[in-house]
């Protein structure tokens, strides 16, 4: 019955010193805001890393020849060989570099890959239109290409651009394939390219040397054995350089991300927890200052006929309405604040329901734990010496 | 509860402070009753123990020694909560500084005591509008204290008070803090709740306004030194 009466009581008090209040809940509001607003970006960035890392497959990996000079790259028969390693079930080599596509008066610069018909299977990427790169398409050197639906769009609008002709730094290639869309990866842009046989690109882009090599293995088990292997060839290969290669595993990586976030959760979780019980002090501070000057409205509470509970009850409710209120505060500025960054920044925000609500009772908790101590000491006050005080 | 005869009884009630690690002793063996419907004054000069006999009979505090019967039941020997119950019950409290909450309305503090007592919020505001317009404030409920005059605020406190219908009315040194003239009216409506029935305890330093009383019990350094009927 005197539930509401109390939590009226309460707001009134907390409204008649609006600054004071304001102040104290200040920790709660710092605290549970930040907290959403870092774990709703961490979360973003998380989600955003991992879908990617999928996306890539996880029994792939990927050779990158990173360092300059004929000596340090592959031919592409060495890059072939590869696929002899037990477990591997197929070696893409790619071959890429940059050129002016041409369609008429419209120009756009564009990167270009060499690739071999194994590519659409190893990559998972294929054609919506047209045919794939076939065998006898690298055999016999053929200009032809497939080409990423963003480029295809701006050469060609809405018109199809299979069978059409394109000019790759002033050497027509005849499109046979449009590229499905696939949105970006780690890599950049999926759909902003152009697909040439491996062959036709060694003259091309007038380079020998394959420089990125994507492996499929038969399983994802086979990954670390493969990958043990290849380091091996690669080092023996490369013996003379530091730093030629790299070899990139998204299972790995996939490890590496999640034990950093697990990390990075943890150290969030401490700061939140850090300024939570800040703010939890405040408020007992000011929930003490608040009983020693009430001292005399608890006397005359008593006086006319509060139980201890009834006293209890009124500063914990207190305490509690306080470090709420300022725990909705804080979730407003949170979900709000993440809501902003997530709309008018580049990072990715996934705002955090969970932490919200997980932070909204802990604020709740906060004033139960810490009004514990004034409202008790309040309930104890002796009548006599409550009403003495002036 | 019965509404005559009996309804305190007072027997060798001793009680003291330690000030400065030495006891004093400020109630010395007090005996008296006093009975339904009654209007005493007790009397003293300042510091003779007055305001410490009534929290004995206020039930705000317990004597060292002695016993204390309030309408039969032994008040020494029972538990804060309990006390609490009793006072709440059994006994209104008029205070010489008012003591009304200040950021509580006029209605909200004569509430109070029915607050406590569980008394649901339609009923409790109803039996409040109805004390606050027989000590005539019906015009003035939902003003503060601050916005009230000191008369004013002292009849927010008497109607606190008798709001729930108390046997005993507790008034220390009700007029100490007002003039002379709202004084008289304050006391005029203090007699008039004794002659509604209500049993009235006025503790007093002024023996002019005792005199309003049918019985004065005059203390004296913690004894009883005179206990007078009128007639
Ligand atoms: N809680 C207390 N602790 C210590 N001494 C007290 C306390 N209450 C009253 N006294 C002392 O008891 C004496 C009587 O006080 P009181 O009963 O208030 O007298 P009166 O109301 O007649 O003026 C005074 O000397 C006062 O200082
Ligand atoms: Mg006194």
């Amino acid at each position: 019955m005197k539930l509401f009466q109390s939590m009226r009581m309460a707001l009134k008090s907390i409204y008649s010193s609006k600054v004071r209040s304001l102040l104290t809940m200040l920790g709660i509001i710092i605290g549970v805001s930040s907290v959403i607003i870092l774990v709703s970006v961490g979360q973003g960035t998380t989600s955003q890393i991992t879908e990617q890392l999928n996306g890539l497959g996880t029994n792939q990996l990927t050779v990158n020849i990173t360092g300059r000079g004929a000596t340090t790259s592959l031919t592409y028969d060495e890059a072939l060989a590869l696929g002899d390693i037990p477990g591997v079930k197929d070696v893409a080599p790619v071959i890429s570099g940059n050129v002016t596509a041409k369609h008429n008066t419209d120009n756009v610069s564009v990167s270009v890959e060499g690739i071999t018909p194994s590519y659409e299977d190893v990559k998972d990427f294929h054609v919506q239109s047209g045919r794939f790169l076939l065998d006898i398409d690298t055999q016999y050197r053929q200009k032809v290409a497939l080409i990423g639906s963003s480029t295809a769009n701006d050469l060609f609008g809405t018109d199809s651009p299979v069978g059409q002709t394109v000019q790759l730094n002033g050497i027509s290639y005849k499109i046979v394939g449009l590229l499905e869309t696939k949105g970006s990866s780690l890599g950049g842009s999926n759909d902003d390219k152009i697909l040439i046989p491996i062959s036709t690109a060694e003259r091309q882009l007038q380079s020998k040397g394959v420089r990125s090599i994507t492996i499929a293995t038969t399983s994802a088990d086979t990954v670390a054995t493969v990958k043990s292997r290849l380091e091996g060839i690669l080092a023996a290969k490369f013996s003379n350089a530091t730093n030629a290669y790299t070899v990139f595993d998204s299972q790995q990586m996939l490890d590496t991300v999640n034990s950093t976030t697990n990390t990075l959760s943890m150290a969030l979780a401490g700061i939140a927890g850090i300024s939570l019980l800040v703010g939890g002090i405040g408020i007992m501070n000011i929930m003490i200052v608040s009983v020693n000057e009430r001292t005399r409205e608890i006397g005359v509470r008593k006086a006319i006929g509060a139980k201890k509970l009834d006293i209890l009850a009124q500063f914990m409710i207190e305490s509690v309405v306080l470090s709420g209120l300022g725990g909705i505060i804080g979730v407003g500025i949170g979900v709000g604040g993440s809501w902003l960054l997530g709309h008018y920044s580049p990072l990715s925000v996934s705002i955090a329901w969970n932490m919200v609500l997980v932070s909204f009772l802990f604020s709740l908790l906060i004033g139960v734990v810490f009004g514990m101590m004034p409202a008790n000491k309040a309930a104890r006050l002796r009548p006599i010496h409550a009403l003495r005080v002036d | 509860m019965s509404t005559s005869g009996t309804l305190i009884e007072v027997s060798d009630m001793s009680h003291g402070y330690t000030m400065a690690g030495e006891r004093m002793t400020i109630l010395k063996n007090l005996s008296f009753t006093i009975d339904f419907g009654e209007f005493v004054a007790i009397i003293g000069p300042s510091g003779s123990g007055k305001s410490t006999l009534m929290n004995m009979l206020g039930c705000l505090d317990v004597s060292d020694t002695g016993s204390y019967l309030l309408d039969g039941q032994e008040i020494r020997k029972l538990s804060d909560n309990k006390l609490a119950a009793i006072r709440n019950e059994k006994i209104g409290f008029i205070f010489q500084s008012f003591n009304l909450l200040p950021k509580l309305s006029a209605v909200e503090n004569v509430e109070l005591p029915l607050v406590y007592r569980g008394i649901s919020h339609r009923q409790r505001r109803q039996l409040a509008e109805d004390a606050l317009t027989k000590v005539g404030l019906g015009d003035r409920m939902h003003h503060r204290p601050a916005e009230l005059s000191g008369g004013q605020q002292q009849r927010v406190a008497i109607a606190r008070a008798m709001a729930g219908s108390p046997p005993i009315l507790l008034a220390d040194e009700p007029t100490g803090a007002l003039d002379t003239r709202t004084g008289k009216e304050v006391m005029g409506m203090i007699r008039q709740l004794n002659e509604q029935g209500h049993t009235i305890i006025l503790i007093t330093h002024d023996l002019e306004i005792a005199e309003q009383a049918n019985r004065i019990i005059r203390i004296q350094d913690g004894n009883l030194v005179e206990d007078r009927r009128k007639a």
